[in-house]
């Protein structure tokens, strides 16, 4: 990108990353649109990392927009809201864009959109205290919306040792295709910038840094003018590449701080949330609304019309497609987010979450599964890893299942991004196959605790 | 799925459920393959391989057919044997078979060609597992075989005639064997040696079949670079550490020791620093590893040379390096994100 504008910086390189075939011009300039009510959501009970919420409705009950149906369980889980106005069908466990069944909660629509009763916009937010302003987040079933979905007032509450000089705000969107992001960002700005100025109150902190890719000219323009009215702020523009916009690599790249492997970012001083997170935080706080909707990036090459709808959680994203004019061509794979790290749905019934940044469906001639062969070192895995790892040893490890070796290359500082995957001439699971030696790892020192104990 | 909602009747699918394919992530992949990688490197040696043709004529055509359809032939038989599906697809074998070619002599007999590709394949790379599994570099390690076992076959050259020489092959010692002479009879290397640099440029000097022209092996090289096939690391590290070597010693005598410029041009550094060294699967993968090696390679290359018994000495450098590859790795790991050191 040339001509920044005024403010904004160059963030620093990170260390390998891929560049793959972007697809953001599918649906890049397609302004959000608002899809229609669903006449049917399905709402997970488990759309978050944490214990699942459990359902404070009976079938029979009429509920409407902004009610609260789960409640959360234990200190990490978020509770689940209401996302249309109807009556609750159905609860019991449905089908998940994780590919498993979880307990869900079936809202069929009345009609009518308008607000619970208790959805009030707080009283002076401004002057709100930390754990006041935390507590509007948790009730609105805030989560990080950038696909990891960990409850955001529990990321906002660290302990007490652990001393937060700076707020990083990603807005890299670094997953190829999605588009939610950066219409989020060209379009509410100003909303994120609000959001921002309560995390920060949040965390007390004066520096925030807004990480973009450059290949978002429109949206670093319309963050950096949003920025201006958060003092501190300062708007960091990001190399165009994966995985630009992991949590460690935004952070590396912004503040040329390197999070300790093993450890959180705040032990290097700094909490990251989504620009998504930012807006859904502006909407709680300002306006009293728990998180039912974000916008979702209908698209791929197998999309007849690929676009940027708002969705309530709970659509099957049947409806979505629908609304991107349907198929292009016969579809190979449907996946829940971007390419690279989305998951492969195997029906179109499964709901839009939280975490649901986009939908991605590839044509069936680009989905070819072949077989994978042997390593050939050729070294494309270890210059990809942003991580600098080696890839291929983890990958041969797991292969002769000789997971004692395999824990001599840091598979845990593994981040799961799947450049290594995206570059193997070989077609080697890598990635899938680090998780692999983590999941054995694990379950190995389980035993042994048991053992022990 | 007993409670799996059924489609409302107003909202159906858009299309009958398609049947999708559901795999792990990543979704998609670079185009780059095992074969595409293979291939390209058969087709930046053609340069160097059409320069042999041209030079040494059907000699050199039989020396090629002969090693590449042995190594093609073991690669199928072995597998074969073994109950394996073979792997004669991925292009690797030709690949060996061709770089083994390219370094015989180009009047070499049928049967050294047959056995060099055989052996390539059979001891160099089978008994370890196949693809990827071997140790050295199939294609030299059979080289060194042949040159200790067959010594007076692996070292006849016949001198450069084009187009087409006749059946009559005239001998002549290579560049390097000349230098060699020269060394062990006390005679000063402007004596000693016989060979205009711009003629090694070109290839029209004695030595391996596709080895001669330094031109035709560049523009090979050149195009393993820009497809990213190779990266320099190796390539000019090996290079750099031999003309380094080399300037030294020329500029401590320049009547006895020769040129860096002769020593790039001569004897396959070239094909060693490119095509060999750069073997993927016998090479470190860590970036300083491969510099460290690439410099390991030029050295040997220049000590082999400068004091060793044989006139020439990229192939046992490279072999050498090879055994050392793994414990380079080790020692040149990347510095991982956030590696706490303690």
């Amino acid at each position: 990108m040339t001509g920044l504008p005024a403010g904004v910086r160059y963030g620093r390189p990170i260390r390998g990353g891929i560049h793959p075939p972007y697809g953001k011009e599918l649906a890049a300039d397609a302004p959000a649109e608002e899809l229609p009510i669903p006449a049917r959501v399905v709402i997970p009970m488990v759309q978050h990392t944490g214990a699942p919420a459990k359902p404070v409705v009976a079938i029979g009950d009429v509920v409407r927009k902004g009610r609260k149906i789960g409640e959360a369980q234990g200190a990490v889980s978020a509770p689940v809201h209401a996302s249309i106005s109807g009556t609750v069908t159905a609860i019991g466990n449905f089908l998940h864009p994780s590919g498993r069944e979880v307990p869900s909660i079936v809202i069929e629509s009345d009609g009518t959109d308008d607000w619970a009763e208790d959805v009030v916009p707080p009283v002076e937010p401004e002057g709100l205290g930390a754990d006041a302003l935390r507590k509007i987040i948790s009730e609105a079933g805030i989560v990080g919306m950038g696909g990891a979905a960990f409850p955001t007032a529990v990321k906002l509450n660290p302990p007490a040792g652990k001393k937060i000089d700076t707020l990083v705000i990603n807005g890299v969107e670094c997953e190829p295709y999605l588009t939610s992001d950066h219409r989020l960002m060209t379009e509410h700005a100003v909303e994120i910038a609000d959001g921002v100025r309560f995390l920060r109150q949040i965390l007390g902190v004066g520096r925030v840094v807004i990480g973009i890719e450059d290949n978002k000219p429109g949206a670093i323009r319309a963050m950096a003018e949003a920025a201006r009215s958060l003092d501190g702020a300062e708007v960091v523009a990001l190399e165009t590449k994966y995985p630009q916009g992991g949590e460690k690599q935004v952070i590396k790249a912004v503040l040329d701080r390197e999070v300790p492997s093993g450890g959180l970012p705040m032990d290097v001083g700094v909490v990251v949330q989504n620009v998504g997170t930012a807006f859904a935080v502006h909407e709680a706080v300002r306006h009293g609304r728990p998180l039912v909707r974000r916008i979702v990036t209908v698209t791929g090459p197998g999309i007849a019309a690929p676009k940027n709808l708002w969705a309530r959680i709970g659509t099957p994203i049947n409806d979505l497609i629908a609304a991107g004019g349907g198929f292009k061509g016969e579809p190979g794979r449907v996946v829940m987010g971007g390419p690279m790290m989305g998951s492969a749905v195997y029906t179109l019934h499964v709901p839009v979450v939280k975490g649901s940044g986009g939908i991605l469906v590839l044509h069936r001639s680009d989905t070819v599964t072949e077989e994978y062969r042997s390593c050939i070192r050729c070294a494309s895995c270890v210059n990809a890893c942003p991580m600098g790892l080696m890839p291929n040893f983890l990958s041969v490890a797991a292969e002769a299942l000789n997971f004692d070796e395999g824990k001599k290359y840091y598979p845990y500082d593994c981040i799961e991004c799947g450049c290594c995957d995206y570059v193997c001439p070989s077609r080697r699971p890598i990635a899938q196959q680090i998780r692999f030696i983590k999941t054995e790892l694990r379950k190995k020192a389980e035993k042994a605790k048991a053992k022990a104990a | 799925m007993a409670n799996q909602p059924t489609p409302t009747p107003e909202k159906k699918p858009v299309a009958p459920e398609p049947r999708l394919v559901v795999t792990a992530w990543p979704h998609v992949r670079t185009p780059e393959s095992v074969p595409r990688i293979m291939f390209s490197v058969v087709a930046a040696l053609l340069p160097a391989t059409l320069v042999g043709l041209y030079y040494f004529g059907s000699n050199a055509a039989w020396t090629l057919l002969w090693s590449v359809g042995a190594a093609l032939g073991a690669e199928w038989l072995i597998q074969r044997a073994k109950g394996e599906k073979d792997t004669l697809g991925d292009g690797s074998a030709a690949v060996t078979g061709l770089l083994l070619g390219l370094t015989m002599p180009p009047s070499s007999p049928w049967w050294l060609s047959a056995i060099g590709g055989a052996f390539a394949i059979g001891i160099g790379k089978q008994v370890y597992g196949g693809l990827g599994h071997n140790i050295f570099n199939p294609a030299l390690i059979s080289r060194v075989f042949l040159l200790i076992a067959f010594p007076v076959e692996m070292t006849t050259w016949p001198v450069v005639a084009p187009p087409f020489p006749g059946l009559d092959v005239v001998t002549g010692a290579t560049p390097l064997g000349q230098l060699q002479i020269g060394r062990l009879t006390g005679k000063g290397l402007g004596e000693a040696v016989d060979l205009s640099l711009g003629a090694a440029f070109v290839g029209s000097i004695g030595g391996s079949l596709g080895e001669t022209s330094a031109l035709a092996l560049l523009i090979g090289a050149a195009f393993l670079l820009s497809k990213r096939i190779i990266t320099w690391h190796i390539s000019i590290t090996m290079l750099f550490s031999a003309a380094l070597f080399a300037l030294v010693f020329w500029l401590i005598d320049p009547h006895r020791y020769a040129s860096p410029l002769f020593h790039l041009l001569t004897g396959g550094m070239l094909i060693g620093a490119f095509f060999m060294a750069t073997d993927m699967v016998t090479s470190p993968t860590t970036p300083r590893g491969q510099i460290v090696f690439g410099a390991g390679c030029g050295l040997l290359t220049m000590v082999i040379r400068t004091w060793g018994g044989y006139p020439e000495g990229v192939s046992f450098a490279i072999v050498i390096m090879n055994a050392f590859s793994p414990m380079i790795e080790r020692y040149t790991r990347p510095r991982r994100y956030g590696e706490v050191r303690t």
